[in-house]
């Protein structure tokens, strides 16, 4: 579990250049951490690579935070 | 001007593609020829291209068809590592007047002209968007901006995919990948060759600069526009035209 948080973590990190300790479970990308829309697209392309899966599109519009991006990623590889 | 950089061009097979393609590959660009049909003619291009000490690749695919070009993108990808330069040049006329155009005519116009833009951006994009850079250079045609009877399919497409290089330009600016169009006019190439000579005075009347235009009027305009010289233009559509259309 943590370890695919941390995983995440990195990413989101990396890719909207914020704050680690703003990266929380709960963090929404669009309010918390300043997404715009491509950003979403980029992100979730990004994780599709980092754990090497395929997230289809009605699934990635349910994203909205680092929750539920973590939770979904679990719920594929359990 | 473009050395270590990965172009594919599609429909690349022969005139305005091949033209590009040859161009770029002289400007030091690694070439990935697509073709829809005629394979000889693209190894041909393959060959033409190697000889100047570039990669080059053919690779056959439908350019409307979503899973074949994803597969395209991936082997361009394979084969030369990145991919900076995407021409959507596949193109088919189903000339008809529009009373008896039939249905099907227009809709195979569409799927490979404009569908297969949308497929081909949507599908480099996201290897644009890792790299953190990219250029998509779409080849409309003059006529999507004035029209012209007996194409309201071809019309119909070219003005459409105007468009979607404005959006496509908008999305992606802020990923640093620049969308831009070229709009010939009437350039020299199999198609014009079968005008009689009426047809031709006719052509010529219109057209300011007095001549044809040649596939390489084209292909020097996409290498700017592929260049770090136009770093500053997006969403543009540029007629090569002889100055037909102001």
């Amino acid at each position: 579990m943590a370890d695919v948080f941390d995983r995440v973590k990195e990413i989101i990190v990396d890719k909207l250049d914020v704050e680690e300790s703003k990266v929380t479970m709960e963090a929404s990308f669009k309010d918390d951490l300043e997404a715009d829309s491509l950003d979403v697209v980029e992100l979730v392309m990004e994780l599709e690579d980092e754990f090497d899966m395929e997230i289809a599109d009605e699934e990635a519009e349910k994203i909205n935070t680092v929750g539920d991006a973590v939770n979904y990623i679990n719920s594929l590889q359990s | 001007m473009l050395n270590g950089k990965s172009a594919l061009v599609t429909g690349a097979s022969r005139g305005i593609g091949r033209s590009i393609a040859l161009e770029l590959a002289r400007q030091g660009a690694n070439v990935a020829v697509n073709y829809a049909g005629s394979e000889a003619k693209a190894q041909a291009v393959v060959e033409e291209i190697e000889q100047l000490g570039v990669k080059a690749m053919k690779i056959q695919a439908d350019v409307s068809n979503e899973d074949s070009v994803k597969e395209m993108i991936k082997s361009v990808v394979n084969e030369f590592g990145s991919l900076d330069i995407l021409v959507n040049n596949a193109g088919i006329t189903r000339d008809n007047l529009l009373m008896r155009m039939k249905e099907e005519e227009f809709d195979q116009v569409i799927n490979t002209n404009l569908k297969g833009v949308f497929v081909c951006t949507k599908s480099v994009t996201r290897q644009m968007m890792k790299q953190k850079s990219g250029r998509i250079i779409n080849v409309a045609s003059i006529v999507g901006v004035s029209g012209n009877p007996g194409q309201a399919n071809y019309v119909a497409a070219k003005a459409g995919v105007i468009g979607l290089t404005k959006t496509t330009a908008k999305e992606l600016a802020s990923r640093n990948i620049l969308v831009n169009a070229v709009a010939p006019g009437f350039i020299s190439t199999d198609m014009t060759d079968e005008l009689t000579d009426e047809q031709r005075e006719g052509m010529l009347g219109m057209i300011p600069l007095a001549k044809l235009g040649t596939p390489e009027d084209v292909a020097k305009v996409v290498r700017f526009l592929a260049s770090d010289d136009a770093n500053y233009i997006t969403g543009q559509t540029i007629h090569i035209d002889g100055g037909m259309v102001m």
